[in-house]
């Protein structure tokens, strides 16, 4: 049951965004919620930040300069995505053409969401956080290649720097299957599960008096 | 399997695991599942594009909150949703309801309100469940003794489709809170000072429990407000664990066991406690008696200091990239590193949420406003969690108050806590806010907000300017 694009390899741009506990109100913001579907949210990825209140572009936003165009990977400061559980953060950035996220930390719930929608979530050491960033920094047309197999990231002319990232996610992202797939397999023991644990309440147990 | 002592997470958690564990993810029973208009749309179309049913409609429950407007219906019964696709969203949800067979409080019906407000008023969450819902502060729940967190919707499709969802088992972190607070020191500046002290990625992968002598003196409310922040410190859930208190909350709640299934049911709680000697993972503690009224002044929950304390200064960090974000988060405020926030003008205040839209929330600010008026120029708002609540609120002479005071008084839901509604902080505004969040834009593009408890809003919508409740209250 594959629903998800399987990821092995990819060599991508870095746009930096080095931030503290960037927070997935910044990454989309609240009024974009309103939709209901799941794509098309691009344009509502960090939209208060790329541009100011004046309208105009942001030249402290990386997001949108000519040097990070078409960029497949965003280097994120410690706790990205923390706050708010809006799935549309993870759905933003895959619009935007992300597909990795690298940080230190991302929050629980972002991390998840990100896994489940096909943008890989690496978590690296301090260290090599402040390689990485010191050198986009200093060379933003320089490309990361990602590779999940190996865990690893590597600069065009550097050694190679590993990353953590969920198991079971993992092998998900490599074979492109998602997690629906594989609880719909797991239906004879939910229903085991059920028959020897009754309901704890009845939701339709009072009618609606709208 | 060695029956040693265990923690209430454990208990609960080893309730629930239906396969999986060690190398792969739990599968985890979901015994209620809590559904709003945001985070489901996307959900429900991922079942009918696999031609899936909702497992368990009968535990599950959908509620609208986040983008209802909190203006009341007009004499024609239409509600005034002025964003169509606001409008479109919330007819999804009445569509996908009725589709799949979901019980739902729609605009109009008495049980309507926020999510984390209503499970708990209705007598739905119980001790010893596992609770999810497609929002992050279900860690609300907790205060019943529930591991209740917040998923994706993703995951909200996977818990519609299979009444379970994928977890990595957390781990646990003993809050513990001895002392007692002191008067006009609430549940919400704890929090706070617990954020402040653990910071906002200190419990990320853990699930907090409360504990210790100030917890026990909470009352229900002041519980969910503590656990409804836990989120807010990084942690996956937050806990406390079920007591009289909480039964006597519970008991004769409209979806709560009656009669012998009642007693049935609290003999079981009764067993969920963290047995003596059981091991966290984590811990950290806090005297509650030298806690005063905390007030962020970040763009972070973690900025947070004592009301009267100056905000830090840039000088005092010592990590570039935490001093960096601490700058950024300084400048967007508009404020000065050094000095205290007691005494700056303000322009909304804010009364509500999820954290603070209770019934006894709006008695402490009701206990503030009496015979006062709201500051000239600043605008009040004042908005139940609940349709409940404000039935209550109104019976009980708040109402009054409140309007006499000059606050607006509105309908139940989500309002200023997001700017999702048609409510909202203009740019460069300052709001005193009962809320959770303060983050960039949280309360409108260019809002900026400082989150308090309800006393402390209260006193400063009188002031007009940030206040310290005890000195007002002194004046009495
Ligand atoms: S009140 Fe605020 S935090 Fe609570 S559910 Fe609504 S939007 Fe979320």
């Amino acid at each position: 049951m594959s629903r998800l694009e399987p990821f092995t390899e990819l060599v991508s741009r870095v746009v930096p965004v080095p931030s503290e506990n960037v927070d997935t109100d910044r990454i989309v913001p609240a009024r974009f919620l309103t939709t209901t579907g799941r794509r098309g949210l691009g344009r509502a990825l960090f939209a208060d930040w790329r541009v100011g209140p004046d309208g105009a572009p942001n030249p402290d936003c990386p997001l949108d300069l000519e040097i990070h165009r078409g960029a497949r990977i965003l280097l994120a400061g410690h706790n990205f995505g923390c706050g708010s559980s809006r799935e549309h953060a993870a759905w933003a950035l895959v619009d935007a053409g992300f597909r990795v996220v690298v940080s230190t930390r991302l929050a629980d719930i972002f991390r998840g969401n990100a896994l489940r929608n096909g943008l890989l979530a690496a978590e690296v050491e301090r260290a090599a956080y402040e390689r990485l960033l010191e050198r986009v920094r200093r060379d933003p047309a320089v490309e990361l290649a990602v590779s999940l197999e190996r865990r690893e990231l590597r600069l065009a002319d550097g050694d190679p720097e590993s990353f953590e990232v969920d198991g079971f996610a993992r092998q998900c992202m490599l074979k492109g299957v998602d997690q629906l797939g594989y609880l719909l397999e797991q239906l004879d023991e939910i229903a085991a599960w059920e028959a020897a644990h009754p309901p704890r309440v009845d939701t339709r147990s009072l009618p609606s008096t709208a | 399997m060695t029956a040693g002592p265990r923690t209430l997470f454990e208990k609960v958690w080893r309730d629930h695991v239906v396969a999986g564990g060690g190398e792969l993810p739990s599968t985890l029973y979901v015994d209620l599942h809590l559904v709003h208009e945001v985070t489901s749309p996307q959900a429900f179309d991922l079942l009918r594009e696999r031609g899936l049913e909702v497992r368990r409609p009968n535990q599950t429950f959908a509620t609208m909150d986040h983008s209802t407007p909190t203006l009341p219906a007009g004499a024609d019964g239409r509600f005034p949703i002025l964003d169509p696709t606001a409008r479109r969203q919330l007819d999804r949800l009445v569509e996908n309801c009725a589709a799949f067979g979901v019980p739902l409080a729609p605009l109009g019906d008495p049980r309507r309100g926020i999510v984390h407000v209503i499970g708990p008023e209705l007598g739905l969450t119980q001790p010893g469940m596992t609770i999810a819902c497609g929002d992050s502060h279900s860690s609300t729940h907790g205060a019943f003794g529930a591991v209740a967190f917040g998923i994706g919707t993703t995951e909200v499709a996977n818990v519609l489709a299979t009444q379970t969802t994928l977890y990595r088992r957390p781990r646990t972190f003993e809050v513990r809170i001895d002392g007692r607070l002191q008067p006009h020191v609430s549940a919400k500046d704890l929090i706070l000072a617990v954020i402040a002290d653990i910071g906002t990625e200190g419990g990320t992968g853990h699930v907090f429990e409360y504990r210790g002598e100030a917890v026990r003196a909470l009352d229900m409310e002041q519980r969910m407000t503590l656990c409804n922040m836990s989120i807010e410190a990084g942690a996956r859930a937050g806990m406390v664990a079920p007591d009289d208190t909480t039964y006597e909350y519970l008991s004769r709640r409209p979806y709560a066991p009656s009669g012998r299934a009642w007693q049935e049911v609290v003999a079981g709680w009764r067993r969920l406690p963290s047995d003596d000697g059981a091991r966290f993972d984590a811990g950290v503690s806090l005297d509650a008696s030298r806690l005063e009224p905390m007030i962020t002044y970040g763009t972070s929950p973690g900025m947070a200091v004592p009301v009267r304390q100056p905000v830090p200064e840039a000088g005092s960090i010592a990590d570039a990239h935490r001093r960096e974000t601490f700058e950024r988060a300084v400048r967007y405020m508009g404020i000065e590193p050094g000095k205290p926030l007691l005494g700056r003008a303000i322009d909304v205040v804010f009364v509500g949420s999820c954290t603070n839209g209770r019934i006894s929330d709006l008695r402490e600010v009701a206990r503030v406003l009496a015979g006062r008026k709201v500051a000239d120029g600043v605008k009040m708002l004042i908005v139940p969690g609940s349709q409940s609540v404000k039935s209550q609120a109104e019976a009980e002479g708040l109402a009054e108050v409140f309007l006499s005071a000059g606050a607006e008084w509105r309908e139940s839901g989500c309002s200023l806590c997001l700017a999702m509604n048609g409510d909202r902080v203009e740019p460069g505004q300052y709001a005193v806010s009962t809320t959770n969040r303060n983050f960039e834009g949280r309360q409108g593009a260019g809002a900026r907000t400082f989150l308090a408890s309800p006393a402390t809003a209260a006193a400063s919508a009188v002031h007009g300017r940030i206040a310290d409740v005890r000195e007002l209250e002194a004046g009495r």
